[in-house]
């Protein structure tokens, strides 16, 4: 999950990650119903993604269209969160993103209460991060900094589609899917929503926030 | 991967999944890989949905529709006939898909994932101590990739500071040495989208690492993030931040390992 870390751009409240995760070969015995119980906790609070780092998010391609489905617009870009948890079969990262430090700060409590064991960790702005644990009472153990991007710079895309696709830091979301889609968006041919969706869907994880890439595509109107 | 020409209708959904622009659709009207450039994440295959129609259908369909000067608005993330085809990887090229797909098991380095557990459990193992940093520098991310050349360049700068790379990593895994940072040399040519490069130092050696980090990047054709972690003190607060903030940094973003992980590294 360091590819929850080095998320570009100016908009980093409302883009929080939490996951939990075992260690292995100390706490992962058995360890699928605590991080099973970690993610139920987790969607209660409105998580805008969940994923479980081995079966997908709750965004997804669909293996096996057919034409009507595309004719009746009756695709389904979703699963629901109970099928992201159920898939849960071993050690893994249980994740679910927020848009909001509320709802961090109220997993947090819950989290803490049920007492999982599993370590839990927040991806997010600092200052937000900190505040979010303070509310919950906790005591943050360690702290991993962004020192963000060296090198050739150059090769990196426009600001806000550098800003989209670093929500997926495995580099699934390619920075050309990111261009069309905002062109779309721009014709009117896609609504922001829905580009956004398409976006969420490489991500395997969970941890790109399609919220935000909503609000990143509307301000991409007004680009080029 | 690979194409099958008898199945693909050159429709072109699949080219901007690819996050380093591999596919193109060619003289012939069908889609084509550069085995060069694809760095084998499987994301093309993975991450579209299909329909798997037969190509006859689709090909007749998109001559009638051209023919009627109709221009149809089929969803972007559709393979219409299932053409993208996975191949079974042989070495070294396997090692392009297990540092470039989030879904690969590194069956051959032993290590799952492209990284290791890091900070994220350090409540439980204890890895990083106070007075200590570990460090996460990760080369060729976002979509702009990198071969293990690169990589070598910068573990041997790394070597040259006397650091010990975490031997769990699965870079270190392929290290000839991991005294002098070398990487096994049948694989220098091999293009990955992104590795992470590990190790744990002393607080008082960050500057120095950073140093080098830096320096080496500027010779690199690729993107370098820069991580790095430690233990807070027991009364919250935090020594790196202070280095850091001297050496010019402003951390925004962080990972919080909020130690609710049982049993706990100093209790055990
Ligand atoms: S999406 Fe499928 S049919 Fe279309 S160009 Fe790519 S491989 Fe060919
Ligand atoms: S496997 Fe990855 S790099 Fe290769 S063509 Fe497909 S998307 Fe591109």
């Amino acid at each position: 999950m360091t590819n929850t870390l080095h998320r570009y751009g100016p908009r980093q409240e409302g883009d929080y990650i939490v996951f939990a995760i075992p260690a292995r070969g100390i706490n992962d015995a058995g360890c699928e119903d605590k991080l099973q119980a970690f993610l139920r906790l987790a969607s209660r609070f409105n998580p805008v993604n969940m994923g479980n780092g081995k079966g997908g998010s709750l965004f997804r391609p669909e293996r096996s269209l057919n034409p009507f489905t595309w004719f009746t617009k009756r695709r389904r870009h979703k699963v629901s969160p109970n099928r992201v948890i159920e898939e849960i079969k071993g050690p893994c990262t249980a994740a679910a993103t927020f848009d909001s430090r509320d709802a961090v700060c109220a997993v947090l409590k819950a989290v803490k209460e049920a007492d999982l064991g599993m370590s839990v960790n927040v991806s997010g702005p600092i200052e937000g991060t900190y505040n979010a644990a303070q509310e919950a009472g906790i005591t943050p153990h360690s702290i991993e900094y962004s020192l963000e991007f060296h090198g050739r710079l150059d090769l990196l895309p426009e600001a806000p589609v550098l800003e989209l696709i670093t929500m997926c830091g495995h580099g699934m979301v390619s920075r050309h899917l990111a261009r069309k889609v905002a062109f779309l968006v721009k014709e009117g041919r896609l609504t922001s929503e829905e580009a956004a969706i398409y976006l969420a869907k490489p991500c395997v994880c969970g941890a790109f926030n399609p919220a935000k890439a909503q609000v990143i595509l509307e301000e991409m109107r007004h680009w080029w | 991967m690979w194409i099958n020409p008898k199945l693909c209708v050159g429709c072109a959904n699949c080219i901007p999944f690819c996050p380093v622009g591999a596919i193109a659709v060619g003289p012939s009207g069908v889609a084509v890989i550069d085995r060069d450039a694809c760095v084998e994440c499987a994301n093309c295959y993975r991450s579209m949905s299909r329909e798997n129609l037969p190509p006859w259908l689709v090909r007749t369909l998109r001559k009638a529709a051209q023919l009627l000067r109709l221009r149809p608005d089929p969803d972007l993330d559709i393979c219409p006939t299932g053409a993208i085809t996975p191949e079974p990887l042989e070495w070294p090229r396997v090692v392009r898909s297990l540092f470039s797909d989030p879904t690969s098991e590194h069956k051959v380095t032993g290590v799952a994932g492209r990284g290791t557990e890091e900070a994220k459990t350090n409540d439980v193992t204890g890895r990083t101590k106070e007075g200590e940093a570990g460090f996460t520098v990760e080369l060729g991310r976002p979509g702009v990739g990198v071969t293990f050349a690169e990589i070598e360049d910068v573990t041997a700068s790394l070597a040259n500071l006397g650091i010990s790379f975490e031997p769990k990593n699965p870079v270190t895994s392929l290290m000839e040495d991991p005294k002098t940072g070398r990487i096994r040399k049948d694989i220098l040519q091999e293009r990955i989208l992104s590795a992470i490069v590990e190790f744990t130092v002393p607080l008082e050696q960050v500057p120095e690492v950073l140093r080098t980090v830096e320096e080496v990047s500027t010779r690199l054709q690729t993107v370098v993030s820069i991580g790095v972690y430690t233990r807070n003190a027991r009364d919250g607060s935090n020594p790196l931040l202070g280095i850091l903030h001297q050496l010019g940094y402003r951390p925004q973003r962080a990972k919080v390992n909020m130690g609710l992980g049982r049993p706990l590294a100093e209790g055990r």
